[in-house]
């Protein structure tokens, strides 16, 4: 398919498809068997400027918007869907300060993201505040000239291993969601702790952690936007992050693709490549059109955003939801076309297969997603009459 | 410290075929790569150069296209690049090659070290390094593995040599080759990319560096090639049956009767 991409996008993907083919292929199945988070991460997206992908030129990024940010996570994704998903909490994580940080916020924290410096995390979900994120518990009290964090985020993407945390808190409980506001929160702070590392099904080289604030005080120039737009903040980040996971499903589902359509021109069954059987050529024809599909979603999707168009829950509801939904079946039918094979760890599908699963939960559950999908649909059709 | 490093443009394809009429390779709708042991010399050369500073100059003789290379090589790390490109220079012995980058090495002076990969994926030839130095009459040290001291006039690396490693002191200026064990080349960086894409690189012609054109190309070149062919490799196996005794007594009569005892 013409996607019709920039001399310069051609660029990001191909070298982020450099990255993922030559560095991170070779080491993603012992990531995954030992639940490792990648010291190399820096090394791989700093070194190269991946980091920098999404990030505007004046804190030293390439200036790309989403598109560009999907595309790089796209071909992680392909190789890794662990390491895709640290690349792209890192982006989510500093979000919130592209959306609404101060001058000063963004030269201190972005351009040290860019440079590969310092990873960022994104930290809204509690026990008790999962797809109800309204519902979170979190406080932040003003005392004087500083901000006292208190309460417990859970799995926190890039949690215990981001320099920089972005966290949305109440600082005035009584108005609930609408008394949310959003904080930059350096690690080493004192009162910042981590939780054990979450023992997960997929995305295992990514790291999953509880963010703890104990008394945890901060100066109040770390407030991010003004008091009572932290949860404004937060959906708008989410909203712009979303086609992301969407990327990363195209990614994994083009992976599952690739390594089943090898497997099944290599494997012979009644003397004939089992590709040559229609059974089998048809799963690979469905999964091929479904991820194709997909990926024209997501690219559109990210267009819309980068295009400046104000509105866009619906459709980057859509893209997360219906790629999704593609890689967890173009996952299960490719270890389906493996078999045996691709039921064994030797083989890397069962891997992505365990990883499509996360990609229809995180960032708002498909169920979640649909809502928005409804709601969106009710007021626009209020709206014609 | 001011670097140099020559690299060659290859074919991608290691099963590249070969014209039986011409005995040339067939470059057509091959995609061209830095020579990947030139890839270890460039990273070499660089992590030189963010060690102790300086400059790296890269240059290549090559077909126009050979630019590709050298804005490769600059999205890589290095700081300037330099073409010989001339119709001149075409069908280049390593000896025509060796004369006429050595004479453009000389217009660079001065330099502290060059750095070559240890040999060409295509040609396999591992001449053109040494041969240059030769012209420069400057000391080199093929195949090492690792730069263990490096000041103004003076190296101290190691080498591979069969079954051993050798630490051999050199002066300065000088020329190494290098192996695959040396480093592991970075991939480029996105912002190197787009420098490289602005760079402008300067295309030497035999007259630029000083040489008639009678010493370059086809035309300077000693060798010539009879033919290139893929050798046929004819084996034999032979089971030979019996007790360990009888069949100890066979083998060794035979191989004493073809003279291998």
């Amino acid at each position: 398919m013409e996607y019709f991409l920039t001399e310069e996008q051609k660029m990001i993907k191909d070298l982020a498809r450099r990255v993922a083919r030559e560095r991170i292929l070779p080491v993603a199945a012992e990531l995954d068997e030992r639940e490792e988070f990648p010291s190399q991460l820096r090394e791989w997206f700093g070194e190269t400027d991946l980091m920098g992908v999404g990030i505007p030129e004046e804190y030293g990024g390439l200036g790309g918007g989403v598109l560009e940010t999907c595309l790089a996570v796209e071909e992680i994704s392909w190789a890794c869907p662990g390491v895709a998903t640290s690349y792209a909490a890192n982006w989510l994580g500093i979000m919130p300060l592209l959306l609404a940080g101060s001058e000063e916020q963004k030269q201190r924290y972005v351009r040290a993201v860019a440079r590969g410096e310092k990873l960022a995390a994104f930290c809204l979900t509690e026990a008790e505040a999962g797809s109800d994120a309204g519902a979170i518990r979190t406080t932040a009290r003003r005392d004087g000239d500083f901000y006292v964090l208190d309460g417990t985020k859970q799995w926190i993407t890039n949690g215990g291993e981001a320099d920089i945390y972005t966290v949305i808190a109440l600082t005035a409980p009584e108005k609930g969601p609408r008394g949310a506001s959003c904080f930059v929160v350096e690690k080493g702070t004192p009162g910042l702790g981590f939780g054990r590392k979450e023992k997960k099904m997929g995305i295992r080289a990514s790291a999953t952690r509880e963010v703890v604030f104990t008394d945890c005080r901060i100066p109040a120039t770390q407030l991010v936007g003004r008091e009572g737009q932290g949860f404004a903040i937060a959906i708008r980040t989410l909203d712009r992050a979303r086609p992301g996971v969407g990327a990363q499903a195209v990614g994994l589902a083009q992976g599952a693709l690739d390594r089943a359509l090898a497997y099944a021109r290599q494997r012979v069954q009644f003397g004939k490549p089992i590709i040559t059987f229609q059974a089998i050529g048809h799963m690979l024809a469905d999964m091929a059109t479904q991820i194709e599909a997909a990926r024209a979603l997501v690219y559109a999707t990210a267009r819309t955003i980068d295009a400046g168009v104000k509105d866009f829950a619906k459709e980057s509801a859509m893209a997360k939801l219906f790629a999704s939904d593609v890689a967890m079946r173009v996952t299960t039918d490719a270890v389906q076309i493996l078999g045996g094979y691709g039921y064994m760890r030797d083989y890397p599908v069962e891997k992505l297969m365990r990883d499509a699963k996360i990609t229809q939960i995180y960032e708002g559950t498909n169920q979640i997603q649909r809502n928005v999908i409804a709601q969106e649909l009710l007021r626009e059709s209020a709206r014609k009459g | 410290m001011r670097i140099i490093v020559l690299i060659k443009q290859v074919p991608e394809s290691t099963e590249v075929r070969i014209n039986p009429e011409t005995n040339t390779l067939i470059r057509e709708g091959v995609k061209s790569i830095i020579n990947p042991f030139d890839t270890y010399a460039l990273e070499e050369g660089v992590l030189i150069k963010e060690r102790l500073g300086g400059t790296v100059v890269v240059m290549t003789m090559g077909p126009p296209q050979a630019r590709e290379a050298l804005q490769d090589a600059i999205a890589l790390g290095a700081d300037e690049a330099i073409l010989l490109s001339d119709r001149a220079f075409a069908g280049a012995d390593t000896l025509a090659t060796s004369r006429a980058l050595a004479a453009a090495v000389r217009k660079l002076e001065p330099y502290d070290l060059i750095i070559c990969g240890k040999q060409a994926i295509d040609g396999d030839t591992a001449q053109v390094g040494p041969e240059v130095a030769e012209f420069l009459d400057i000391p080199h040290v093929t195949y090492v593995r690792k730069v263990r001291e490096l000041e103004p006039g003076r190296a101290v690396v190691e080498r591979m040599v069969e079954g051993a490693v050798e630490t051999v002191e050199m002066s300065l200026p000088g020329l190494i080759t290098v192996v695959k064990d040396i480093n592991q080349p970075r991939i480029p960086s996105l912002k190197g990319i787009m420098k490289a894409r602005r760079a402008t690189i300067p295309v030497w012609t035999p007259a630029d560096v000083g040489l008639p054109e009678e010493v370059v190309g086809l035309r300077g070149s000693p060798t010539a090639v009879e033919k290139v062919f893929v050798p046929q490799v004819e084996r034999r196996g032979e089971v030979i049956e019996g007790s360990p005794e009888e069949v100890a007594e066979v083998l060794l009569s035979r191989l004493q009767s073809v003279g291998v005892l």
